[in-house]
This record gives structure tokens, sequence and C-alpha cells, in this order.
């Protein structure tokens, strides 16, 4: 048994992961359900995750559902959308009280386990299709939902960024969809595209606690019943799709009545979790941008005091690195110029020891910690998933333990900058109107 | 040594008070691979008036000081501790509330090494003019970031309204203005007089052997010495229980406007127990009157006045206390006249026992489920102790509850005259 026991058993129309841990006090349970992202079907995929958590057969309504979520002791159910390289996945979230803490002990997980194939097999419906008082609202939510993304700053200027750099490619959808398709999606088109869900796409269901991993099986069998004509639709990442080239870096500027700029930065890397110099490229992004040792932390705040935040993530399936920073409009060019400096720096091989050493050191810790969560541990495990790779998390270690600084400079060479998204600021945002 | 065994949680918490005063808290998880520290000291944003260590004279300090002591703290005559902690595998930061500063590292790796960086870097400050005026720059840009972040906006923003002097109004970072007032000088005086050890509090949480750490840190403390312990002498103007002002609009950059109640509470001044007893009686009438699963929070949905980021809670710290509901709306002045109108109507009904036992179900699964959070316990723990309560106590004391003390909770809590709101709109341009 590794640091994780994790086990996978293929049952007719989902793939049980079972996680078997005396750590936690409850259980949780983890439904991914996974489809490539496209333009025809992302506004109403989005919706769906909304409509599926707000009502089942038995609990007809958001109020009856939340009420039998209370009975089973305040047990959470969420269902949330997240862009996985070119997916759009819906993750249906439950996490319940482990019974031996309560003091009369109740059969809650056999009661959480059909509360939860109802979410997804039994919705609530009227006339065989989803109840329409449940999608009106919910579209009303949705729609607040994208609406919600311009108001936070930071967030508008990701997904302005995205649609700039991936213009033709499916990447640059928002995971929420438009929100102008919102209110012409009928609940017949929309209840017609989860039959296409349910009897197509790609289901893992992760269980994590102090469960038997025999009795977790039999529980799947009995409560999750799949159409017959279920056939999963086999679409693995299209991983053999070339990247874009990058001619030229496309520079974007926008203004709004902020008080500080937000500058958003794009590369392509030609790298994904699948490649072998994924490592490299997860420690090419810590030397960069990704902890507070990190060049960017280091140049932009610490010796320049330009912002409060300057760092960089990257995006495993899609091959990504994104920098972002809140800086003074007047700074632009000068915080550009430094981002692109430290990159260079990268290039040239200028990356200390000490540099080198912590940010492998800061990985190994980070991963170590994601997994110490319930849902840290699925989101690591799920990796392997949407990659179709099988990469247990002792290897995933080894193989951060084992890249060098000259596989580090060979990625940073392959990494390009493809998009520059800046929202400069007029600066009297939030004026008090008394 | 001091040992306290929570049998129902299958949990055990090792506890010291050290001589120099420093109370220590370990408590032991076994599976977990990180193993997560927080030093903190009962000063905050709050602690803005008082009368330094060794000092007749009182004083007044400049806004966000704490704030920027926190920041300042990290850096040393050597460099930044940030990154000694991150050549020895952890990841540290630190964090500044009301009450609370707290620093803090996580690791998967050597505890004890990064355990002597936390307890070192916290009691060896070493602030000079030069590096004071640098930070200033960066904070500037933290309070900006802030300033255009509506949430926070709003947030802050009804809290201004209810407050007439209590510095729980002043925003925690400070403004641009009030941080150029800071000097070296200042940023001592506060630090000898609240990093006393005395008014600290260390906690462990990890796979860890308490007795171990425990000796550890014993070991660290002796080899320095401290000032006597004094009681702190802070001041606080007196504060009336009617709020400052019942309404504020922002006009911000946004689509989709803000709204936040809130109801301030007349008398909060207590401790122990008796505020654990009541914040949680607070919290379960929220849970009552809106919860997911309440009549009111349906039919506020189906109205279309609020979405999923309709939330609420209630919290009290030594002088000042507030329950706050709200999110984002299309139509802020109606929900504010429904929510006003439910509160009234759900204080004139009787409290139904199916639905006091369900929120309690649901306030006491949410309980078990953050204890799976190492993050959690030691925050919380610490918030708790500052003020005299003991977070494990939480269990027994919801199970220790009866409808009737919502029932008055919701009679001397949520009046009319201790209402406020706040609200974010959309600029016109």
């Amino acid at each position: 048994m590794g640091i994780v026991n994790h086990e996978q058993t293929d049952l007719h129309g989902i793939t049980v992961h079972t996680i078997e841990t005396k750590k936690y006090k409850t259980t949780s349970f983890i439904l991914q359900i996974k489809a490539a992202i496209n333009e025809k079907n992302v506004t109403k995929r989005a919706l769906l995750s909304y409509v599926l958590q707000s009502g089942t057969k038995d609990f007809p309504s958001s109020k009856e559902l939340r009420s039998a979520l209370d009975d089973l002791y305040g047990a959470t159910l969420h269902a949330d959308l997240s862009k996985k390289g070119e997916n759009q996945v819906i993750s249906i979230r439950m996490e319940v009280a482990n019974e031996k803490f309560l003091s009369k002990s109740e059969p809650v997980l056999d009661k959480a386990f059909h509360l939860l194939s109802q979410v997804l097999l039994a919705p609530a419906l009227d006339n065989g299709v989803f109840k329409e008082n449940i999608v009106k609202k919910e579209k009303r939510s949705l729609k607040q939902q994208i609406e919600s993304i311009y108001d936070d700053k930071m967030r508008y200027a990701n997904k302005r960024l995205l649609e700039e750099m991936y213009e033709s490619e499916p990447y640059h959808l928002n995971v929420y969809g438009n929100e102008n398709e919102v209110d012409g999606i009928t609940s017949k088109e929309l209840f017609d595209y989860y039959l296409e869900v349910i009897n197509n796409d790609k289901l893992d269901l992760y269980v994590i606690g102090d469960i038997s991993t025999n009795e977790m099986i039999e529980k799947v069998k009995k409560h999750f019943r799949f159409p017959e004509n279920r056939n999963e639709t086999l679409v693995t990442d299209d991983q053999n799709r070339e990247e874009k080239k990058i001619s030229e870096v496309k520079e974007i500027f926008e203004e709004q009545d902020v008080q500080q700029g937000k500058l958003h930065m794009g590369y392509r890397t030609y790298t994904t979790y699948s490649d072998e110099d994924y490592f490299a490229l997860q420690v090419f992004n810590g030397v960069y941008g990704g902890f507070s040792h990190s060049k960017l932390f280091i140049n932009v705040r610490e010796k320049e005091s330009l912002a409060y935040y300057a760092a960089s993530r990257f995006e495993s399936h899609k091959g990504a690195v994104f920098v972002m920073s809140g800086i003074e409009t007047g700074n632009y060019e000068k915080a550009v110029k430094i981002i692109k400096e430290q990159h260079e720096e990268i290039k040239n091989g200028n990356i200390t020891d000490a540099e080198f050493e912590q940010t492998k050191a800061m990985i190994n810790n980070q991963v170590l910690e994601t997994i110490d969560h319930p849902i840290g541990l699925s989101e690591v495990l799920y990796h392997n998933v949407v990659a179709g790779k099988n990469r247990t998390i002792e290897e995933w270690m080894e193989g951060i333990r084992n890249v060098t600084k000259e596989d580090v400079v060979k990625v940073a060479k392959k990494v390009t900058l493809d998009t520059i998204f800046f929202l400069k600021g007029a600066g009297t945002n939030g004026n008090e109107n008394i | 040594m001091g040992m306290k065994t929570f049998d129902q949680l299958d949990e055990t918490l090792h506890f010291e008070e050290l001589e120099n005063g420093l109370k220590v808290y370990v408590l032991e998880k076994k599976g977990f691979n990180k193993t997560y520290a927080t030093f903190t000291t009962h000063y905050g944003s709050v602690d803005n008036h008082f009368k330094p260590l060794g000092k007749n004279e009182e004083v007044k300090v400049p806004d966000g000081i704490a704030h920027f002591l926190e920041h300042k703290l990290f850096e040393k005559e050597h460099g930044d501790v940030f990154q000694d902690f991150s050549k020895q595998g952890a990841s540290a930061n630190a964090f500044t509330t009301f009450n609370r500063t707290a620093y803090l590292f996580s690791t998967t790796g050597d505890v004890k090494k990064n355990l002597t960086t936390l307890i070192n870097f916290v009691q060896e400050p070493y602030f000079t003019e030069k590096t004071v005026e640098k930070e200033k720059g960066i904070i500037g840009q933290e309070i900006r970031m802030y300033d255009d972040n509506p949430d926070w906006r709003v947030y802050f923003g009804l809290i201004e309204n209810m407050y007439h002097h209590h510095p729980v109004k002043i925003d925690i970072a400070g403004t641009e203005k009030s941080i150029a007032k800071i000097t070296k000088d200042t940023l001592y005086e506060c630090y000898e007089t609240f990093y006393h050890p005395s008014n600290m509090i260390l906690f462990v949480v990890g796979p860890v052997n308490a007795q171990d750490i425990l000796n550890f840190v014993k070991e660290n403390q002796s080899q320095k010495s401290f000032k006597e312990k004094a009681p702190i002498e802070r001041f606080f103007e007196d504060e009336p229980p009617i709020v400052a002002k019942t309404e504020k609009v922002i006009e911000m950059t946004v689509q989709t406007p803000k709204c936040y109640i809130g109801f301030k509470e007349a008398a909060p001044k207590r401790k122990g127990k008796e505020l654990m007893r009541h914040e949680l009686c607070v919290n379960l009438a929220l849970e009552m009157m809106f919860g997911k699963s309440s009549p009111n929070y349906e039919a506020l949905y189906e109205e279309g006045l609020i979405d999923q980021t309709f939330s609420f809670d209630y919290t009290e710290e030594n002088g000042f206390g507030f329950s706050m509901l709200g999110g984002d709306t299309q139509s802020p002045d109606d929900l504010v006249k429904r929510v006003s109108n439910m509160v009234e109507a759900f204080k004139q009904e009787n409290i139904s026992t199916d639905s006091f036992e369900r929120a309690r179900k649901k306030k006491i699964g949410a309980f078990l489920r953050s204890l799976n959070s190492p993050e959690f316990i030691a925050n919380q723990f610490t918030r708790y102790a500052f003020n005299e309560m003991d977070l494990f106590d939480v269990i027994p004391v919801f199970e220790s509850l009866q409808a009737s003390d919502v029932e008055e909770v919701l009679q001397s809590h949520f009046k009319k005259e201790a209402m406020t709101v706040c609200q974010v709109r959309k600029k016109k341009s």
C-alpha cells in the first residue's frame, strides 16, 4: 500500500474509485462527469449542473432536497463546473458525517448513497422533462453567475485573456457558458441533452473515508442503475492536435473604472500531463512564479514594490502557463519587462541551486498537502482519468525529484508568450454615495 | 503537561502554559501528511488605543498598523523569512483580523526546524526606516486590490454603518494615507506591547508527537528572556446599541448589485460558554429563518431576489458583534423589504421542533466536516481560546440548546433599530 490506498473498479457505466482512510470525520463522494467542451453544448451543460442539484423525483424542489440533506446531519451537496483541458467537467460532491461520531448512531451512509444516485439518475420531472419552474429559476442563477465574473476583476481579466488567446480553440469557452444562450434553452432540450450525458459521458465516482471497498461496490451496484444502452464515448484528449505556433505576441488593452490594473499573460508550453517533460514544466512554473520564493514574487514585488501579488500557475491538460499581477496602470511597461526578463533568466539557466531545490521541496510539500484533503486527493487522482494515464502519487513525486536544471531550461525554451491582456484602471472606483 | 480527551470526536488535545505565559497546544492527527502550526497574538486592527508596555501615557496609533506589522515581521537583516521556510520545504503565511494576528506554516517535512523558524522570527523583530518605507508601496497595492473588490466593500460598508466609535469599523489594512504615518518606532511600540508571550498562543496540529513538540518549544523559550508579563490596557469608547447609519450605497463598476443586511448586537460583552451559546443560538436562528431548506429561502430564490451567493453569519468578540445576510441581487431594495418582513414574521411564530432539530443536525454535521481541516482547528481553536471558549465544546453546547433559547435571541438580537443595510450598485456612466 502506497501513500494513498486507491482502488479502481470498473462497473457497467461507471468507474468507482475507493480510498479507505481513517483520517476524516466524514465520508466524501465526488462524482466526475466528463465530456469535451464545445460551443453547441457549453451553456446547456452548465445549466444542467444547476438543475440537477435542485431536486429529485422523491424531493422535487430545492427546499425538500435541502431538508433531506439537513436531516442527514447536514450532508452537503454541490455541483460545480470546471474546465480540465478541453473538457467541461461537472463535479457533484457530497460529504456526510461519519456515523460513528454522532451521539445517536444513524445509518446516514446508505441514505447518502441513495440520494446521490437520485440526483444523477432520478431528477425532478414534469411530463417527462425537467420541471419548468426549476429550469426557470436556475437559468436566472446561471445568468447571475456569468455576470458576476465581470464584477471580480481578476476573474474577468482571466476570462478575457482566455477568450483572446484561444480565439479559435474550444478552450476559449467559459465553463459557465454564454449568457445570451441561457434563456433560449427549453426544458425539453435540456432533458434531451441530459439523456446524452447519462448515456455517453465518462463517469467516475470517488468515495473517500472510513469505508470498505467491497461494501461501496455493492452500494454502487444497488443504487446506480444505468440505462441498458449506455455507451461511454471514448473521447480521450485530442492529444495529437497540434498546438498553435505563435508568430507574434497579441497585446490587448481594455479600460475600466478600477483602482488597480490587472495584468494577465498567457503562455503556451507545448507540454501536458501525459508528457515526459510535464514534471520539468511544474518545476519551471515553481521557479518562475508558483511560490513566494519565485522569480516573479521576488522581482516584481519584493525588489520593485510594484505589486502585492505577482504569480504564475499552469493548466495541466491544455498545457498553459498564466501569469497575473495587480499593478498601477502607469507601471505596465516596467512590469511586463521584468516578467519577461525572469522568463529569459530561466531560459539562460540562471537558476540558483537554492531556488531549484526549494522549488522541488515546495512542489513535493504541495502535493502531500493537497492529498490530505478529500477533494484535493480526488482531483490529483482524476488527472489520470483526464489524461488517460496511470501515474501513482509515488511516481509523481519521483518524477519531480528526477528533474534536472537542464530539463527546466529545455522546457523554458518551449514556453512561449502568446497573449497579454491588461485591464487598465481609471481610478475612481467605489466612491460612496451618501 | 495537560491533556484533554474528546472521546466522541476521537481527539486528544495536549497543552501547557509556559513560565513566560505562552500557551502551547498540540493536537496529534494520525494519517495526515501535513503539520500545520500557528503562532498567534491577541492583537488585531481594533487595538489602536492602548497603554504601551512599561509606560504611563496611553497612545493612539495609525489605522492599519497591526496588519503593517504583520508584513514587516517577515523581513530580517538577512532577508526574507518566507525564503527560510521555503528552503525548509514549508509554506508560510500570516493574516490579521480584528482581534488577532496569526503567523503560520504548513509542512510535510521537518516540523521542528520550521517551528524554530516560526517562533524565532515572530520573537525577533527587525524594523528599519528603509524597509518600512518600501512596504508602503506593496501594502498600497493590497489596499487598492481590496478597494476594487465589491464583496469586501459591501462587507466593510455594512460594518461601518453599524458602529459610531468602535475601531472594528476601520479597514484592517488602513488607508494609503493612514499607513503613510507609520514609522519603525510606532511598530516597535506596538510590538513590545502585544507580542509578549503571555498574549500569544502556539498551536500545532499534525502527525506529531505532542510531548516531543511541547518539550521542544519549552527548550526554545527557556533560552530567551522576556519582560515581566503585565496585563495590557486597551481603551474603547462607549458604543451605543443603535446603528450609526441605517443605509449606504457604494457605486462600483459591477453588473450585479450586492446587498447585505446587518443586525448589530446591543451588548457584545459575553465571554466563555455564554458567548458560545449565544453565537450558536444566533447562527441557529439564521439557519432556521434563511437556510436553504427554509420556506423563506425558497421564496426569495423563487422571486429572483437571491442566488447561490446568498449567505449569512453571526460573529461576536469582546466589544462588537453582528449578524449579516445577503449576496448578489438584481433588486436590492426589494430584498431588504422582504428580509426585514420575514424576520418580523418569524419572531411572531412559534418555533417548530422539527426545524430546530434539522438546523441543529445540519450545524453539527458542518462542524464535524470542519474538523477534517487542520487549518480550521488551529485558527478557530485560537479564536475561541482568546474569547475564553473551547472549540471542542461546540457539539455538547449544540446538544444542550433548546428551541426556547433560539426564541430568546430572535427577540433580543433581531431588532428593527439594530438593522442596517449596505449596497453596492452599478455605477452610472
